[in-house]
């Protein structure tokens, strides 16, 4: 293609090809930080191509496309064609990896101990990342959570946080000094901005940690806990997984391992700093 | 005569009142309430209702060992594909 990048994000390597600059001048500045690929070998490929050929001139319209691909995805917009690699590299993930069980969740970091966070999109867990590596947690995630399937340890995944619309102004307030990306406004995921992660906390996205403590946030409510039973737990990361059918009973032995290893609680909270302060309060009861 | 699949091909696992099974045979994760699991150990043997009904009485001491309400659970084990009937 075109105009190539290559990034390694933790254990994944990445490479994104693009009829069009623009997208790829976007994540040399995001990704400005990151190592490359091990080895310059990629375990996963985004095409970011042009519906018609044409169309990479008259109103560029961006396909996703690579090694796995969802039929019913609708092409982009060039001016969001940031968005569209960030969902070409996840999609690739999701549907591809096989080393790790993945979990849409975000999750943080202290003392060698995982705080993992899911809930559906609006939960606030990339928001609640982000507030909590300002008050000193190292960021590991914002999208997915990997489970090594043999030590059942958290590896890193510490992609560009993916903010969006009341979460980007948190988040500049909580980093004014992060690098963050141009606005992306309109998505069909809202108004969206990216922020680089700290450069400590990538620099460390090698270092696993072993899971402490699962929450279940939700955003937006006055303030309440709920001990979640592992069923439930169990149930709700089965969904919150992307390749739990297709790992087999190395899926299922790896999240009931998990569940059994940590307590697992759902957090409801009206803002941030409520939200901040109840992971806090909970971490410390452990 | 009921016959539950073979404990080689189940993986297992008790998290609260409910269990987890993974089934091999088919990649499919179920999660059981009392006394299904119970029920996939005894028919590692196979046996009719009866017998079973006679050997759950016997082992677990169970109170409300009713016939009929040991039939619907079987019942649901057979469509889950977790018990075979012979």
């Amino acid at each position: 293609m075109r105009y190539r990048f290559a990034v390694r994000v933790g254990p994944y390597g990445f490479r994104v090809g693009s009829d069009w600059r623009a997208p790829v001048a976007a994540l040399e500045h995001l990704y400005a930080d990151y190592p490359k690929p091990r080895d310059g070998v990629a375990n996963f490929t985004v095409r970011l191509e042009a519906t018609r050929s044409w169309r990479r001139f008259v109103r560029p319209s961006v396909n996703i496309g690579g090694d796995w691909f969802l039929a019913e995805a609708a092409p982009l917009p060039l001016a969001h064609g940031l968005l569209a690699a960030e969902m070409g590299m996840n999609l690739q993930l999701a549907l591809g990896g096989r080393r790790h069980l993945l979990l849409h969740a975000s999750s943080v970091e202290r003392d060698g101990r995982a705080l993992l966070m899911t809930g559906e999109s609006g939960a606030g867990k990339s928001t609640l990342s982000v507030l909590l590596a300002a008050a000193g947690w190292r960021f590991m995630g914002d999208e997915f959570a990997l489970i090594d399937l043999d030590t059942g340890e958290v590896r890193a995944f510490p992609r560009p946080v993916s903010l969006k619309n009341a979460g980007v102004a948190a988040a500049e307030q909580a980093w004014p000094t992060a690098t963050f990306g141009p606005w992306l406004r309109g998505t069909p995921k809202g108004d969206i901005r990216h922020m680089v992660p700290p450069s400590d906390d990538l620099a460390r996205m090698d270092e696993p940690a072993r899971p402490a403590l699962l929450l279940f946030p939700r955003f937006g409510s006055p303030d309440e806990v709920r001990k979640v039973p592992r069923s439930e737990a169990f149930v709700r990361l089965t969904q919150a997984s992307t390749n739990y059918t297709a790992l087999g009973w190395r899926g299922f032995e790896s999240l009931v391992r998990l569940v059994k290893a940590v307590p697992a609680l759902a957090v409801d909270y009206p803002d941030g700093a409520s939200g901040v302060a109840a992971v806090e309060r909970l971490w410390s009861a452990l | 005569m009921y016959r539950a699949e073979p404990l080689s091909s189940l993986l297992i696992e008790p998290l609260d009142e409910l269990t987890a099974v993974y089934h091999r045979a088919s990649g499919i994760t179920h999660l059981l309430g009392q006394p299904a699991p119970e029920l996939l150990h005894a028919l590692q043997e196979p046996a009719t209702a009866d017998d079973l009904l006679a050997r759950l009485g016997r082992e677990f001491d169970l109170a409300d060992a009713h016939r009929d309400a040991l039939l619907a659970r079987l019942d649901e084990l057979v469509t889950a594909g977790l018990v075979r009937t012979a």
